[in-house]
């Protein structure tokens, strides 16, 4: 029987000639990354059950980013980073990227791509649900918790149940007014939030093989939005090609059986579907832009792992060029090399950055900053009863910050679009 | 761990996420420390909406103002139990607040892995809508080696999925027990 990408990853990485969904298999994990709110944790629980002489089982192997709460004045946030430190110092791990210093990166699932640890055909564990993102190269990403994580740091292992596969391909040639971001809100609302729980999310087409590997990136970044344990886009030209820049390592390519089975296929053209939000406050409760157009905003933002990238901010800058926004707009992107790109980053003559500003957008340090909140004094923060347009991946009640907000979740397009407007826009009135 | 477990049973409806379980904003309490550790079972699901805490009535809380623990040891939820953020502090807070056992259709991976590892509580699926079966308050008896639930305040009895793979684990009470009984680790 035939195995998909996902299965043939699981076997090789147990040793294994084959296996199939439901197979409990222990994994021999390539990369584990962790940050500065489950590190520590994960920290003291392997310090706990191995003890005083406790072993990273391949510091070489061990990633660690501070991300998540870092421009704050909150004691108990920089305690964490304290903690990473001190243990990045005592044990020495040379994959810490500590804030204060130019190693210092910003949002882990970008600074993984980015720092060449993302590599076809491996196993990457990270303490964060979105390291599902890092299946945009055609390998096996998956989150866990701090009691797997540490269990890992001390052993290299992970138990896995083989999931099963589910297949989206897009045909068609993507619109422009189309972002992978539409992409997988379409996929979201029609599966919702619980549609691919314990399934791997597989995608294809040619719609998808013509995306850049950032977008590609925000397709898999949000297949635990619909409950997946990961995302996986075969490797192609376009990921060699990003691959050649960023690591000299080796790899596999591995791609799905002609034969594999699979739990579901759905198959979309992307010339039919059209810009869409995810409403408050679930991921899953999908509009047409069209749909909510004409909704007041009180604020914009264009950040995360899922919408901080370089080709975000390009697509927000197409709409941004000459003209001013009308809310409070924050432009946060994802990596500190992102944040270079954007000075360097050229359309029709002016800077990305440039652009933002002469349209009146506050532009942040690279963090996870409001995306999940965070302590009081974190920029764009949510308050009161805003109503948020943004990027980002999740709209929970609380998730940006204040419980009685709105976040309504669309593309780079569609919030800078809306930013410029005051109301939610479809941003093919703008192009 | 023990064979059965019996208990009074606290209902919940579907998609329970990890905010609901325990607010990011409790998350700072360390979880080494007796006497911050306890906050966590004070606050196990004290941000469920207050009309679906304790089905099919609502309004009750799952722990008392003024106590740390619970009255109800079995939580039976509905479908995609424990989705949302990947923090471990969710099944931990259940079981500081006494929780043994939850029942629930489905639950999202994160969260069933984490109460599996950390040998917190021992997550069953069912394929029937217990939820909507059993009413806050009822006792019910748990036989786990048989995969038996019985309701006794009703008389009822429905089977529950076998743990399967996950039993060993469960059984050893967490992943490092597991792994020090089988010599995996020292
Ligand atoms: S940017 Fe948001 S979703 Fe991404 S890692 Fe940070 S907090 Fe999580």
């Amino acid at each position: 029987m035939g195995m998909t990408i996902t299965e043939k990853i699981l076997a090789k990485s147990a040793g294994k000639e084959s296996v199939k969904p439901g197979d409990n298999v222990w994994l021999n994990v390539d990369v584990l990354m962790t940050h500065d709110v489950c590190g520590p944790p994960t920290i003291g629980i392997w310090k706990n059950e191995f003890g005083k002489d406790a072993k990273i089982w391949d510091k070489d192997k061990l990633v660690i980013f501070p991300d998540h709460y870092i421009f704050t004045a909150n004691k108990h946030a920089n305690r964490n980073v304290d903690i990473l430190r001190n243990f990045a110092e005592e044990y020495k791990v040379d994959n810490y990227y500590d804030v204060g210093t130019s190693r210092y990166k910003g949002v882990c699932h970008i600074a993984l791509a980015e720092e060449g640890f993302n590599i076809p055909g491996t196993v990457l564990i990270g303490t964060d649900s979105h390291t599902c993102t890092s299946g945009a190269f055609g390998m096996f990403s998956t989150g866990v918790g701090n009691t797997d994580a540490a269990f890992i740091l001390g052993t290299g292992k992970i138990w896995e149940k083989v999931p099963e596969t589910m297949k989206f391909t897009f045909t068609g040639k993507m619109p422009e007014y189309l972002t992978a971001k539409d992409l997988i809100l379409q996929i979201l609302g029609d599966i919702t939030t619980d549609g691919a729980t314990y399934r791997a999310m597989e995608f294809d087409g040619e719609a998808v093989f013509s995306l850049s590997m950032n977008e590609r990136m925000t397709l898999c970044n949000m297949a635990i939005e619909g409950g997946g344990m990961n995302g996986i886009i075969p490797v192609d030209s376009v990921t060699e090609a990003y691959l050649q820049e960023r690591t000299n390592k080796t790899y596999d390519k591995i791609y799905s059986d002609e034969d594999a089975v699979y739990h579901s296929k759905y198959e979309y053209n992307v010339e039919n579907l059209v810009p869409l939000v995810a409403k408050p406050h679930s991921p899953d409760n999908k509009a047409s832009v069209r749909e909510v157009e004409g909704t007041p905003i009180t604020k914009a933002y264009i950040g995360s792992c899922t919408g901080g990238k370089i080709a975000d901010f390009q697509f927000a800058a197409k709409i941004l060029f000459g003209r001013k926004v009308s809310v409070t707009t924050f432009v946060v992107p994802a990596s500190t090399e992102v944040a270079k790109q954007l000075e360097t980053e050229m359309y029709k003559g002016q800077s990305l950055k440039q652009i933002f500003e002469n349209a009146g957008a506050v532009i942040a340090k690279s963090s996870c900053a409001a995306c999940l909140g965070g302590p009081d004094d974190t920029i764009g923060r949510t308050v009161g009863k805003d109503v948020t347009i943004s990027t980002t991946n999740r709209n929970f009640p609380g998730r940006m910050g204040s419980k009685q907000a709105e976040v309504y979740l669309a593309s780079p397009l569609t919030v800078a679009a809306s930013a410029v407007k005051g109301v939610i826009t479809d941003p093919r009135d703008l192009m | 761990m023990e064979n059965i477990v019996i208990g009074k049973a606290f209902v919940l409806g579907n998609n329970i996420d990890t905010d609901q379980i325990i607010p990011a904003e409790h998350l700072v309490y360390s979880m080494d420390d007796e006497n911050e550790a306890k906050m966590y079972g004070k606050f196990a699901l004290s941000s469920v909406p207050k009309e679906k805490s304790g089905l099919p009535e609502g309004n009750i809380p799952f722990v008392e103002k003024d106590k740390f623990e619970s009255e109800y040891q079995i939580i039976v939820g509905g479908s995609n139990f424990g989705c949302g953020s990947s923090r471990e502090h969710a099944p931990y807070a259940l079981k500081k607040a006494g929780a043994k056992v939850i029942i629930a259709e489905s639950y999202a991976r994160i969260f069933y892995r984490n109460s599996v590892d950390g040998g917190f509580v021992i997550p069953y699926e069912t394929k029937e809508k217990l939820n909507e079966k059993v009413k806050t308050g009822d006792v019910l008896k748990i036989d786990i080696e048989n995969n038996l639930l019985v309701n006794n305040t009703t008389g009822e009895t429905f089977n529950l999925n076998p743990l399967g793979d996950v039993l060993p684990i469960v059984s050893a009470g967490g992943l490092f027990k597991y792994a020090r009984k089988s010599g995996m680790i020292d």
